[in-house]
């Protein structure tokens, strides 16, 4: 098992450093530096002008040495101008007497966000705990109902109950989340069409919408009215796949012959179910959820900008569209991490929940 | 004029769409009339979930292929007063045009029910091709990994692993970027990702016949012609005579989404191989002394191939929602550009007062999907019964 978990770790160390020096190189690509330089510089200057800036801000060394700064194993670069004063990565950070040493992200100096005009780790940690409440919940909305749904179904295989949910299913992975965000809002938050203005004409409702198609108003205090929408528009997407997954190896084990004997042996339906299928029914369906999270990222990023609310995905996206090179760089360390963190834990978990495989 | 009423606009949008209607009921006779000649097409009419995803699937083909019969406007014409006109509203000024936007007008006044349908053909004409591609990108991968296994299969998988570990939105960010396409990395990527169909239908062809050298001389070379004429304009824009070519932004969504989706379709096409490598009619070839790339293509392949429909099937399905995502956060493609998700992120910011600029391309993307979904799950149910 050690030598298992060492394996996959150094496995995944390699991929994290393979993954961020291309997001690296793409983020650092020529072009998207000059336009860097224009946004900090004044958009109207030349191309000696861009060239001299980003000579001055240590931009023109080569790609490896950049990147070997970014994370910390390289030291930062240093700079003497024609009167004196000494520049240089880590001057900016921990002055003048630091010139010179190593400052990446092993260092724990993620940058400055041009963005924000804030230190990228005060951007992420505020915002990635704001997502945090946002994926909390769709977890707890999303998991539960999809096995639900997935545990009905392929208990009795081929009923009506199976074809409804597995219906239920294959729309719902059908359904994007910009799609059924956009339903959502016209049907629940709009005061025009939809159903609010039928429930204010029957008095039934003072507001003027039923749900919040702006999620903002959540960071301040997480309300029924305020979170439904987004929590409901990533958990309809997800969970589909997961129901999916859950009734295949439901019918499954629903075959085995200790559940007929169970049977023979006169226990009830529901015990059957509960007692003697549903654990070996769950292998699957876990490793699944596991796999799932990298996935509902995509998701959090739409939601985040249809709902405008201010989390992860919403500044992964403002730092993409506004080229704020360190702000994208270190949201994507943060992406890649919980992507291959998830894959480890989702390969011990089945390890552990199936004493069939054997680690060697 | 008066303003349409639901019914009246419901009826006035079935007329426009009759060519539809027309093919639809002509394929499905057909299909139900000759069904046992027709191999797992045939079945497929048998599966009540497999008909209506298929009637789903075919309504857009032909809505697609007959775009220019049914659009009732120019999807690019912008027309006085129309600027966000509820759905059935008449035009002030009809003159010789369709005295209605059927379903409205969005916010630049252009006609959301033209600009649907318009829509549809720039999904159909992307998503199944780059499907495709994909396909022929995890095939031709995924059979050697599979079949020689050892350290090919390690440094491929591990590649895949690589791709598959990226948050696909945060690839899409960095891959289809304005700044990227002034660079050389959407043409080199697709240079060397359109390089591989062209490979594999040569490699195809040529395991088949290189015994019978004068068949195999011709249809390799037919092949490779072809093969290097689409590549030359698909992949540099250098096509001489013209027929092939992409546009830069186009080429740049494409790469992006083949890229995204190839190695999800090398680790199915990497596991049905290795199952069934073992099998007898393998070890028979091999005892045969066929080659290695002739057991792939000519054995294991068609062998593989059930699975491999289905998720063709379904990752349609998924790349038209990946179009959607790019359109969505408006990456990549043309401002003016009909396609779905584009229009949907258009219709985003007055969603709350004027829904239906973004409603009607939502539903249309939605139900186009659940339509491959439900022909997915019926094909599937099908090739599992026999």
């Amino acid at each position: 098992m050690l030598l298992f978990l060492a394996r996959r770790i150094g496995v995944m160390l390699v991929t994290a450093i393979c993954l961020t020096f291309v997001v690296f190189y793409l983020t650092n690509l020529p072009a998207k530096l000059e336009t860097l330089a224009k946004t900090q510089a004044g958009t109207r200057i030349s191309d000696a002008e861009v060239a001299r800036w980003l000579d001055r801000h240590g931009y023109n060394q080569p790609m490896l040495v950049r990147y070997g700064e970014w994370l910390g194993v390289v030291p930062g670069w240093v700079r003497e101008e024609p009167d004196g004063t000494i520049r240089g990565r880590c001057v900016g950070v921990r002055g003048v007497e630091a010139a010179g040493e190593r400052c990446g992200i092993l260092q724990g100096y993620w940058g400055h966000s041009t963005r924000f005009r804030a230190p990228v780790g005060e951007v992420i940690g505020a915002r990635l705990g704001a997502t945090g409440m946002l994926m909390l919940w769709v977890l707890i909305v999303m998991v539960p109902m999809a096995l639900i749904v997935g545990i009905l179904a392929g208990m009795r295989e081929g009923s009506r109950t199976d074809r409804s949910l597995s219906t239920f299913a294959i729309a719902s992975t059908a359904t994007p989340e910009y799609v059924s965000g956009v339903l959502f809002i016209a049907l629940l938050a709009s005061s025009t069409v939809g159903l609010s203005p039928l429930l204010n004409q029957w008095g039934l409702m003072d507001a003027p919408v039923l749900f919040q198609g702006n999620a903002r108003s959540a960071l301040e205090g997480i309300t029924f009215w305020n979170f439904t929408l987004p929590v409901m528009t990533i958990a309809l997407y997800g969970m589909g796949y997961i129901a999916r997954i859950t009734r295949a190896s439901m019918t499954e084990v629903m075959t085995q012959q200790y559940i007929r004997t169970a049977r023979l042996k006169g226990v009830t339906f529901p015990n059957i179910v509960l007692k003697h299928a549903l654990r070996n029914a769950l292998i699957a369906p876990f490793t699944v959820i596991m796999l799932q999270i990298p996935w509902l990222l995509n998701g959090v990023v739409i939601v985040e900008v249809l709902f405008s609310y201010p989390g992860f995905g919403w500044t992964l996206f403002e730092a993409a569209v506004n080229n704020d090179i360190e702000l994208l760089l270190a949201a994507s360390v943060v992406a890649v991490i919980v992507v291959l963190l998830t894959q480890l834990i989702s390969d011990i978990g089945y390890v552990y929940l199936n004493p069939r495989i054997r680690v060697t | 004029m008066e303003q349409l009423a639901w019914l009246s606009i419901i009826g006035r949008i079935a007329q426009q769409l009759l060519p539809v209607w027309i093919a639809l009921i002509v394929v499905f006779a057909l299909s139900i009339r000759f069904k046992r000649r027709l191999g797992l097409y045939g079945k497929l009419f048998d599966s009540y979930v497999g008909m209506v995803g298929f009637a789903l699937v075919m309504f857009w083909v032909f809505t697609a292929i007959f775009a220019d019969f049914i659009i009732t406007h120019d999807p690019l014409a912008q027309l006085r007063g129309m600027r966000n006109a509820p759905p059935g509203s008449a035009l002030p000024t009809p003159g010789a045009q369709y005295p209605h936007y059927l379903l409205g007008g969005d916010s630049l006044a252009r006609d959301v029910f033209s600009r649907a349908v318009m829509g549809a053909r720039e999904v159909l004409t992307i998503a199944p091709f780059a499907a495709m591609i994909s396909f022929m990108i995890g095939i031709s991968l995924g059979l050697p990994a599979g079949y020689f296994g050892g350290r090919l299969d390690t440094g491929l998988t591990f590649l895949a692993n690589l791709v598959l570990a990226f948050p696909v939105i945060l690839l899409f960010f960095l891959l289809v970027a304005p700044e990227i396409q002034q660079t050389a990395i959407p043409t080199v990527m697709a240079g060397i990702l359109f390089l591989v169909p062209v490979l594999f239908v040569m490699v195809l062809l040529n395991a088949r016949y290189f015994t019978q050298p004068l068949k195999r001389n011709l249809f390799v070379g037919a092949a490779l012609l072809v093969g290097f004429w689409a590549y030359s304009g698909l992949a540099f824009n250098a096509d001489p005579l013209g027929v092939w070519g992409m546009r830069a932004n186009l080429l740049n969504v494409f790469v992006a989404v083949v890229f995204v989706n190839a190695p999800t379709v090398f680790r199915i096409v990497r596991g049905i191989t290795m199952d069934i490598r073992t099998r007898d009619y393998v070890a028979a070839a091999q005892t045969r002394g066929e080659g290695p790339w002739y057991i792939m293509m000519w054995e294991i392949l068609p062998n593989a191939r059930g699975p491999l429909i289905v998720d063709f099937c379904l990752r349609i399905g998924y790349t038209t929602i990946l179009l959607g995502t790019l359109g969505f956060f408006g990456l990549g493609v043309s401002p003016e550009s009909p396609d779905w998700g584009s229009t949907i992120n258009d219709g985003r910011r007055l969603l709350t007062v004027y829904p239906h600029p973004a409603l009607v391309p939502a539903l249309s993307l939605m139900s186009l999907v659940l339509g491959l979904n439900l022909l997915a799950d019926g094909l599937r149910e099908e090739s599992l019964r026999d």
